[in-house]
């Protein structure tokens, strides 16, 4: 099995590395279109900031090559926002595999909540290859200001200030909010599942 | 809903680790990398890791020690001791460190703490600060140098001032209650997170399942950390979210 993890200006790809090796599988970092083309599956990470990451991708050719993939795609934190459509972080316009807009949280004078979002919260209304029916209501690991809103491509739920879309998928394209790999045996699970789509 | 965090922190010397009681008279309480992962496993949600060691010796080996425990551990850690540059952190984070936490080096330099935020974003940014109450009621001094050097800031208008600059996070210990066992900071927790609106983790002070039961319900505190009471096995992990559970506290289970 080839698993790629696109490499770019995105921080934490090496702990995506490390959760993948826990699995006894090796990665390949790579920002080769050839390389990340004929991957069995890809993996799309990201920590960082929308607009200096989106223009890094276009500069590398890598927005072109990332929505064209035909083999499963799973897109991590700011890769899932980076899948969507728009990005209210510096207005920036995204990929747009999701026809979708990615808004800020806003706590609006509720001090319970705040920003970013960090820490553990559940997984809801699962339907999803990639998650395991006994997942409703587990644990996984967040850290963002920013998220996707509910949709039709909304395949796990979280609510924090309000229900919010903590993945998502379309057609061969997954994405997850939360961080699989600091997410304990929930966010190994799903891991497994991706690779075994 | 987004869970309170229950946090071991591990200090390290020489690659061990260790936990001062009053910040002398260290005791060893095991390897740090197999520790962690025995707290990942019993439920830690996050684990903390100061080099205490960091300013006097080569910081090469704990860089390598970060990798180990990124490469073993499937929980969210954050790692500090001695970080003093944007070049300090570049290797921790990449090595697979979440988050770094700056402490004596931010009160010296509270300009690192506007460069960090903006280098690797305000998330993975904790300032630590460690106060004690010397004088009047709320009058808390900072102190820098694990403890031992008082400094001319106050932990409220220093705890907006890091807020301001960009950090991520506050974690704060009262020096008056770390080592004694008898409570958290019950009311300077409850000021300080009143006044920032980024998460503050507690610290200092948790002797028994009461103490965070008691932080968790009397302050908006995010987190509670400890270290030798877990260490030692005076509290399982289990045990303390399964007591946590009972009085609808929201942890992770």
């Amino acid at each position: 099995m080839n698993i790629v993890i696109i490499k770019y200006n995105a921080g934490n790809t090496q702990s995506v590395i490390f959760g993948l090796n826990r699995l006894g599988i090796d990665p390949v970092l790579t920002d080769d279109p050839e390389e990340i083309m004929k991957a069995d599956k890809v993996i799309f990470p990201g920590v960082g900031e929308a607009s200096t990451t989106m223009k890094y991708l276009r500069d590398h050719k890598l927005d072109k090559v990332i929505v064209n993939l035909k083999q499963p795609v799973l897109g991590i934190c700011l890769g899932m926002q980076l899948m969507c459509a728009h990005s209210e972080e510096g207005d920036t316009s995204c990929l747009g595999i999701f026809d979708l807009n990615v808004r800020q949280f806003k706590a609006e004078g509720n001090r319970q909540y705040k920003i970013p979002q960090m820490g553990w919260n559940t997984l809801t209304s699962v339907h999803s290859p990639l998650f395991d029916a006994e997942m409703e209501n587990s644990h996984v690991y967040f850290v963002h200001g920013f998220y996707v809103p509910l949709s039709k491509y909304t395949i796990a739920t979280t609510e924090f200030i309000h229900p919010y879309s903590s993945a998502i998928a379309r057609d061969n394209f997954y994405a997850v909010q939360f961080h699989p790999e600091k997410s304990s045996a929930t966010g190994e699970q799903i891991l497994k599942n991706f690779i075994a789509l | 809903m987004l869970k309170k965090r229950i946090i071991p922190c591990l200090d390290i010397m020489n690659g061990r680790t260790v936990k001062g009681i009053n910040f002398v008279n260290l005791r060893d309480a095991g390897d740090p990398v197999e520790l962690g992962a025995i707290y990942a496993e019993k439920g830690a949600d996050e684990l903390v890791y100061l080099d205490i060691t960091a300013t006097h010796e080569g910081r090469k080996t704990f860089v390598e020690l970060v990798k180990d425990i990124a490469r073993k551990i499937n929980i969210p850690f954050t790692v500090g001791g001695g970080i003093s540059s944007v070049a300090d952190v570049a290797p921790l984070l990449n090595n697979g460190a979440d988050k770094i936490t700056v402490n004596s080096s931010a009160v010296r330099n509270p300009g690192l703490i506007d460069e960090l935020a903006r280098a690797f974003g305000s998330q993975c940014i904790v300032v630590a600060i460690d106060a004690r109450l010397d004088n009047a009621p709320d009058d808390w001094t900072v102190y820098t140098h694990g403890g031992r050097k008082p400094t001319d800031k106050k932990l409220f208008s220093w705890a907006k001032e890091v807020e301001e600059r960009g950090a991520g996070e506050i974690l704060f210990t009262s020096m008056d209650h770390d080592g004694t066992k008898n409570g958290f900071a019950i009311e300077a927790l409850n000021t300080l997170c009143n006044l920032v609106s980024i998460p503050v983790v507690a610290s200092g002070g948790a002797g028994s399942m009461e103490h965070f039961k008691d932080v968790f319900q009397q302050t908006p505190a995010d987190a509670g950390l400890a270290a030798s009471i877990f260490h030692f096995g005076e509290i399982e992990i289990p045990d303390l979210k399964a007591y946590l559970n009972q009085f609808h506290i929201p942890v992770r289970i």
